[in-house]
């Protein structure tokens, strides 16, 4: 009987203890971001303001928080990507485009990348870039950096690929890539060497204006 | 893709940039934007309430009537607004489904309301969202019973052309339906309780006679109780003939429960006639009688309840399994202790284990006969225990039985429900998720057929046919998958080809023998064929082990496949809607054959097929071998085969 009436006694502690967190999860949910004005982020960015009315109602629309979570943008990231797991792009996609590193995307942020990606400089774009592929954002991109990055766009192919995607093709890729693009051989990419290496290459010059007309 | 998300294309199509350092070919063009219109807002007038949307917004489903070319029927050219003629309440979850991609069901429509409404703007029910999707499920069967029961009610009306069976069999089935029938079924019910009372008063005793004992009245009237039985039997019988004259399926008739009760109840009276004369097995004949009792279950088609009854049984018979084991369990494991608790005593009627079966039911039930009970304390100890536990063990299983039962059963249908309901949701998800990539695959086909146009330089028309039928979000969405094709220098196929594909990596790869035309073109060994240049027909299929090999061997056949018409032979039809004079001459069935047969002989065949030779990984054999190919066709001929060649 005496220890009933413990396990009993112990019980509202714990209930408290729930409903504070639900409290908290309720003040998470009450988060709302809102953007800065509208000529502050024209004057940031390089969009005029009828893009940046565009681009604010596509993004309250799916989210209508204002800020985006790394599972969310995983989602829908997904999305376009029906064959294969995009996730795992997705979330370097979410850390390059995150620049505060506080975990979610807000307007600010997604609209500051954009500007850069489809209104920025070659060396802006390139830039970007280089930020994407060096994922602990120490100005060096390593091989297993880059066999990462190289994984987890194969895996956006999915399985039913033509020709069948072999284990092997993405260390492969790395090797091409580090061949071209690492000059002075000391198995790290600078950001310096990159820049260097991409303007040298037309394919990759012709390829970083191709987005330009995307809004 | 799923249009909901159709804002975030651009955003996924700037993120490609980062693709591009780490690719190793150029990238294809995107498309144009040619509609470089201002969005504007569009007036939706239905039924004079007002609704106002971004024409964007319309545009993400283009298959719908708002979003296609449709509405066009319903402008109003003086207020310069869409004028809809309906309920303007339905209408809002429509629009909803618009901006938000999600697709709700008020719960307050009707659902058949609702349904019209769809049907009238072209969006498939399906694609309701899971949160209102049961109840929309559960109340379109709910509507479905209800046209059920309207229907069968019709039914039981006498069709015009039915002949005599059909009528007789409906008489049998539904009583109600005409008066014979009617008739028939209440003598039908009489003479079964006659029967039954018979066989009951038959065995009671009926006073004596001058010297012997009680006798039943069944042997001291015994011509009396066999005309009634021979009576009933007689009446029976004639039922039991004509309703198996009247099924229409006799062989079903004849397995079914009913039919077998009528069987067994007349049965024992035609035995005894037979062996009447026997004394020997006038005891079997005695037991044979109990069977009589079985005519009582004819009541079950005058019935209703007793049907449920039986039905219900049978339904929760896993329960009551559940019961008469534990009740087993409880029983045996008493019996045993009470046989070596009264082992001891004497005379004790505990003699055996079996024997004491009988006082531990009789005792667990509460019975408590006292034919049978224990003398020593150890016994009359576990023979309180034992019916103490008797209480417990019979009455608590009952209800929570009955009580599991009811629960069970509406889990049991709601459970289904809901399994059925997954795995539609699943199917649907996967259907959409397969659609958008096979959408892209068939999308390359016809984008490749686009550049051959461009390359053969049709007329504009026809390549303006082509481009329409895709609507510029697609375009964008597929530039995009395109885009990540040419950075892994790999390319989607769907599932088939994948299997081929992996079929054909289980033989044997044959060193290239002959130089690829392609690699000799090709410079700087990139993966990306050259599509400009329309060379020698050759189709050297050899390829050099690498990945990027096969890829050229296609651009190769890509080149010839751009070959103007000269080709005589079949043609295979590609869904253009472009006339003979600018159809492509890929052919179909072979192809897809081609992946794992033998090499083909090459391109100058009589019929200009060998052009179309498979990326394999076989090298051909120098021209003029002639080298018959293995045409092993896969049933996924005509259509899919364009895939495999003009893929690249």
């Amino acid at each position: 009987m005496g220890a009933l009436m413990v396990i009993f006694s112990l019980q509202p502690k714990q209930r408290s203890k729930t409903r504070d967190s639900v409290e908290d999860e309720l003040e998470l949910s009450a988060v709302r971001h809102r953007p800065e004005g509208l000529e502050q982020l024209e004057a940031q960015t390089r969009f005029s303001r009828k893009e940046l009315q565009i681009l604010y109602r596509g993004f309250k629309n799916e989210c209508p928080s204002g800020v985006v979570n790394e599972e969310t943008f995983k989602d829908i990231y997904s999305q376009f990507f029906p064959q294969g797991d995009a996730s795992t792009y997705a979330h370097f996609l979410f850390n390059a485009f995150d620049t505060d590193h506080n975990g979610s995307v807000s307007f600010e942020d997604f609209v500051m990348g954009l500007s850069i990606l489809l209104r920025g400089t070659i060396q802006e774009k390139l830039n970007w870039a280089f930020n994407l592929y060096d994922i602990n954002k120490d100005g060096y991109i390593t091989k297993e950096e880059m066999l990462d990055i190289m994984k987890a766009i194969y895996d956006m192919m999915g399985k039913c690929t033509y020709p069948v995607l072999k284990e092997e093709t993405p260390r492969q890729h790395v090797e091409v890539f580090f061949q071209k693009m690492d000059k002075n051989k000391d198995g790290v990419v600078t950001i310096d060497e990159f820049i260097d290496c991409c303007q040298n290459d037309e394919n990759i010059m012709r390829s970083m204006h191709l987005f330009e007309n995307v809004l | 893709m799923a249009t909901g998300v159709a804002a975030w294309l651009p955003f996924a199509r700037a993120a490609a940039i980062g693709w591009m350092p780490v690719a190793n070919c150029p990238m294809p063009v995107a498309p144009r934007d040619n509609s470089k219109r201002q969005d504007e807002l569009i007036i939706l007038n239905v039924s004079g309430r007002r609704f106002q949307t971004w024409r964007t917004t319309l545009d993400r489903y283009p298959d719908t009537l708002l979003g296609s070319s449709e509405k066009d029927f319903f402008y109003n050219e003086e207020s310069k607004e869409y004028f809809f003629d309906r309920d303007p309440d339905a209408f809002r979850s429509i629009l909803n489904f618009y901006r938000t991609g999600k697709l709700h069901y008020p719960r307050h429509e009707c659902i058949s309301a609702y349904d019209e409404e769809l049907t009238f703007f072209g969006i498939i029910p399906e694609i309701i969202g899971d949160c209102c999707y049961e109840e929309y499920k559960d109340r379109k069967r709910e509507n479905l019973e209800r046209l059920q029961d309207d229907q069968e009610e019709n039914k039981d009306q006498k069709l015009p052309n039915m002949n005599f069976r059909e009528t007789m069999w409906r008489a049998f089935e539904n009583p109600h339906t005409s008066t014979m029938a009617l008739v028939f079924y209440y003598v039908t019910g009489f003479f079964i309780a006659i029967s039954v009372i018979t066989n009951v008063v038959e065995t009671v005793p009926c006073g004596t006679t001058a010297n012997q004992k009680d006798m039943p009245c069944g042997e001291r009237y015994t011509v009396a109780f066999f005309c009634m039985d021979t009576a009933c039997v007689m009446i029976f019988t004639v039922e039991y003939l004509m309703r198996l004259f009247a099924a229409p399926s006799r062989y079903r008739f004849m397995r079914s429960v009913m039919s077998i009760i009528d069987v067994v109840a007349i049965l024992p009276y035609y035995i005894g006639l037979v062996m009447t004369n026997n004394e020997d097995v006038s005891g079997a004949f005695v037991t044979l009688r109990v069977f009589r009792v079985f005519r009582i279950f004819k009541f079950s088609r005058h019935s209703q309840g007793l049907r449920i009854l039986g039905y219900t049984l049978k339904s929760c018979a896993s329960e009551l399994g559940f019961l008469l084991f534990s009740l087993t369990m409880a029983i045996i494991i008493f019996a045993t202790v009470m046989f070596y608790a009264e082992k001891g005593s004497s005379s004790s009627k505990f003699t055996s284990i079996p024997a004491s079966f009988w006082y531990t039911i009789v005792t667990m039930t509460t019975l408590g006969y006292g034919d049978m009970v224990p003398k020593t304390i150890a016994g009359k100890i576990f023979g309180s225990i034992c019916s103490l536990s008797g209480v417990l063990v019979i009455a608590l299983p009952v209800p929570v039985i009955v009580s599991n039962f009811s629960r069970i059963y509406h889990q049991n249908q709601r459970a289904d429900k809901r399994r059925a309901q997954k795995k539609a949701r699943l199917a649907r998800i996967r259907i959409s998720k397969s659609g958008s990539g096979n959408a892209f695959i068939q999308c390359k086909r016809n984008g490749l057929l686009n550049e051959l146009l461009e390359l053969t330089d049709t007329e504009e028309d026809e390549q303006k046919l082509l481009t329409k039928s895709i609507s510029l979000l697609e375009s964008q969405h597929h530039h995009l998958l395109h885009c990540l094709e040419k950075t892994t220098a790999h390319e989607f196929v769907d599932e088939q080809m994948y299997e081929q594909n992996c079929l054909e990596t289980v033989l044997p790869n044959y060193p290239s023998r002959s130089p690829s035309i392609s690699s000799q073109d090709s410079s700087a060994g990139t993966c990306c064929g050259r599509r400009g240049k329309r060379n020698s027909p050759l189709p050297n299929a050899s390829l050099p082990s690498t990945h990027q090999g096969p890829l050229q061997e296609l651009s190769a056949i890509h080149i010839q496949c751009g070959d103007p018409p000269f080709h005589t032979a079949s043609r295979s039809n590609l869904n253009l809607k472009t006339d003979n004079s600018g159809r492509i001459n890929c052919k179909g069935g072979r192809i897809t054959t081609a992946i794992i047969s033998l090499p083909t002989p090459p391109a100058l065949t009589p019929d200009g097929d060998g052009l179309h030779g498979p990326p394999q990984r076989r090298p051909l054999p120098p021209p003029g071998h002639p080298a018959t190919p293995s045409i092993q066709t896969t049933s996924s001929s005509a259509g899919t085969n364009i895939v495999k060649v003009s893929a690249l």
